[in-house]
């Protein structure tokens, strides 16, 4: 639009500022990817190497071949599974009262999910502690799932309300003229419409119980529970103290981080529109 | 790029106007609400609101290591807040993480109204990439995210030194940036300033293009400068948008922990390199002082939800118009 009235010179100058920022944010994860490809005589050099050219998997099959990544891995996989499928469960059923049914309680309803939403986790976790402690539920599944759970569900809540407000309920009632039952219409006509939202929630819920640290490592102390978080931790905690092999690090985390980033493409937007609502309009 | 692939756009439904107010509303009186809404409420109330509770109560009482081996623990009033708000070493932190927030949440806007405004002012090609890379930089796990920047900053072998040291007459290698306390919160603050930006250029890039090509060319026609445009037109517009995501920001900073905690593990711990998150963190763990680990949560929590009431205030506007 504006950019044909712009001099040579200014349009220079943003195309650089551009690139600049670029290899400033991209280079992290460059050199993560980078760093796992090369050995670790390699990266001991005081030059450092900038192309993985001679590289080889082998930093990759150090982390698999590790048994406790496959621990970690599994735990990791347990947990997120379990706290995914009973928050959206939950939430859609909740999501659905408040955008469907106006009743008392309503309003206050909505305010407590978004109060709770902003209470830190990092202010709760000894009590949370002491609870899981009382339940027996130390280093389990089970009770970092419910922990998750708890945290995640407002803003899920929160983000399918979205989704169910935006399906007009006169297609329900219109199904409903042609003869359907009210269950029929819902399952039939504002289920399939809410596929999509349902996909993107699953996706949050998934990214927050997959990367969470503190929480877990609270309720985990036991090393041969760890998650991933925990386990890439494991290997911070060594570089204190020795010498690491950081090929191995950035393997692990590169593993860690890939499913991520594949998932995060999907759900970036309607994350950004429910944390700024109507503030930014799509 | 702020619309994803899945996603219907919801909240851009229009009001319809002649509608009565509630137009969605089932008229008859039914239950079915208050049993839909039950199992989230029982899940967030073990899980959240028990813990609230508890804290809560223990802020009140004496509760150290004794307490935990089945003495009972007595209220004790507000000794636990008396001893916290006259200890010295509690405000010393209070006030860094403060002033830690504000660097970094500040900076972070900066820069991310900034790259907003290279997103919008180059081709499109250049935005493509620099989107993507910012996507990539946001989309990192968060311990994933430190062992890299640690390894960056790694004292003998990492990049940052090598580059700086690149610079004639400077010489970095061997230098352990997370020695001196100073340098320690610096590097923290650069990696979560790396972090958040993509969030807030986003953002404001989203709201930069509600800004419509009519009111940019009304106003040229008058005669405005490029800095006029901006001050004038631009940031009223976006102002609401870029309001919002400050205030998240501050909020998010405020209570930085896993950063901090994962950079005390891959070099110095001790308590000048800790921010409130940490030092409750090591109240409740290494102490093993719940008391007064409860009141320092609760005189967190107090902080941030005074910081969060008016961004709850906004959202629930929106909810009373759709």
């Amino acid at each position: 639009m504006n950019l044909a009235k712009k001099s040579p010179a200014a349009r220079a100058g943003w195309a650089t500022i551009a690139v600049i920022a670029t290899l400033a944010w991209a280079f992290p994860v460059y050199w993560m990817v980078n760093s796992s490809f090369l050995p670790g005589s390699t990266l001991e050099q005081l030059t450092p190497t900038f192309l993985p050219f001679g590289g080889s998997l082998s930093n990759f099959e150090a982390a698999l071949s590790d048994g406790t990544f496959l621990r970690a891995l599994g735990m990791s996989a347990a947990i997120t599974f379990l706290t995914l499928i009973v928050c959206i469960a939950f939430a859609f059923l909740a999501a659905l009262a408040i955008s469907r049914f106006r009743f008392r309680g309503r309003k206050q309803f909505v305010l407590a999910v978004l109060v709770i939403q902003m209470i830190p986790a990092e202010a709760l976790f000894i009590a949370q502690y002491k609870m899981i402690a009382g339940f027996g539920l130390l280093n389990t599944v089970v009770g970092v799932s419910l922990i998750y759970t708890a945290t995640v569900i407002p803003f899920t809540i929160w983000m399918l309300r979205g989704f169910v407000a935006g399906i007009p309920a006169e297609l329900e009632e219109a199904a409903m003229v042609d003869g359907l039952s009210r269950n029929q219409a819902f399952m039939r006509i504002t289920f399939p419409l809410l596929a999509p939202g349902l996909v993107a929630s699953g996706v949050y819920a998934f990214l927050q119980a997959w990367n969470e640290f503190a929480v877990a490592l609270i309720l985990l102390p036991d090393g041969s529970k760890a998650t991933l978080p925990l386990w890439l931790r494991g290997f911070l905690q060594d570089s204190a103290v020795n010498t690491t092999n950081w090929g191995e690090v950035m393997a692990a985390s590169t593993l860690v981080a890939v499913p991520v980033i594949v998932f995060f493409m999907f759900v970036q937007g309607r994350m950004t529109q429910g944390l700024v609502g109507g503030a930014v309009k799509g | 790029m702020s619309a994803p692939a899945v996603a219907p756009p919801a909240q851009a439904q229009p009001p319809r106007l002649e509608d009565p107010p509630a137009p969605r509303a089932r008229r008859r009186r039914t239950k079915l609400p208050y049993w839909l809404i039950i199992p989230a409420i029982v899940v967030v109330v073990v899980g959240t609101g028990y813990p609230l509770i508890w804290q809560f109560v223990t802020s009140f009482r004496e509760y150290g290591l004794a307490q935990q081996f089945g003495q009972p623990a007595p209220f004790v009033g507000l000794q636990n807040y008396s001893e916290m708000l006259t200890d010295t070493g509690f405000w010393a932190i209070v006030l860094k993480s403060v002033v830690f927030c504000l660097v970094t949440a500040g900076v972070s806007m900066v820069l991310g109204i900034a790259l907003a405004l290279v997103m919008k002012n180059v081709g499109k090609a250049l935005r493509l990439t620099l989107q993507i890379a910012m996507l990539l930089a946001w989309a990192m796990p968060i311990v994933a995210y430190m062992t890299v920047w640690t390894w960056l900053f790694d004292d003998r072998n990492g990049v940052i030194n090598y580059l700086l040291s690149l610079i004639p007459g400077v010489d970095m290698i061997g230098h352990d940036w997370l020695i001196n306390p100073w340098s320690f919160f610096a590097v923290a603050s650069i990696i979560i300033i790396w972090y958040s930006v993509p969030f807030i250029a986003f953002s404001a890039y989203a709201g930069f293009t509600q800004v419509s090509d009519e009111v940019v060319e009304a106003a040229q026609l008058d005669g405005a400068t490029g800095f006029q445009m901006t001050r004038r037109i631009i940031l009223p517009i976006v102002k609401p948008v870029l309001s919002i995501v400050f205030l998240l920001q501050l909020i998010w900073d405020l209570r930085v922990f896993a950063q901090i905690q994962l950079l005390q593990d891959a070099g110095s711990f001790g308590s000048q390199y800790d921010l409130l998150g940490t030092y409750i963190y090591k109240l409740g763990t290494g102490s093993q002082d719940f008391g007064l680990a409860a009141t320092a949560s609760i005189v967190v929590m107090v902080l941030t939800l005074g910081l969060s009431w008016v961004y709850v205030r906004q959202l629930m506007k929106e909810d009373e118009q759709s």
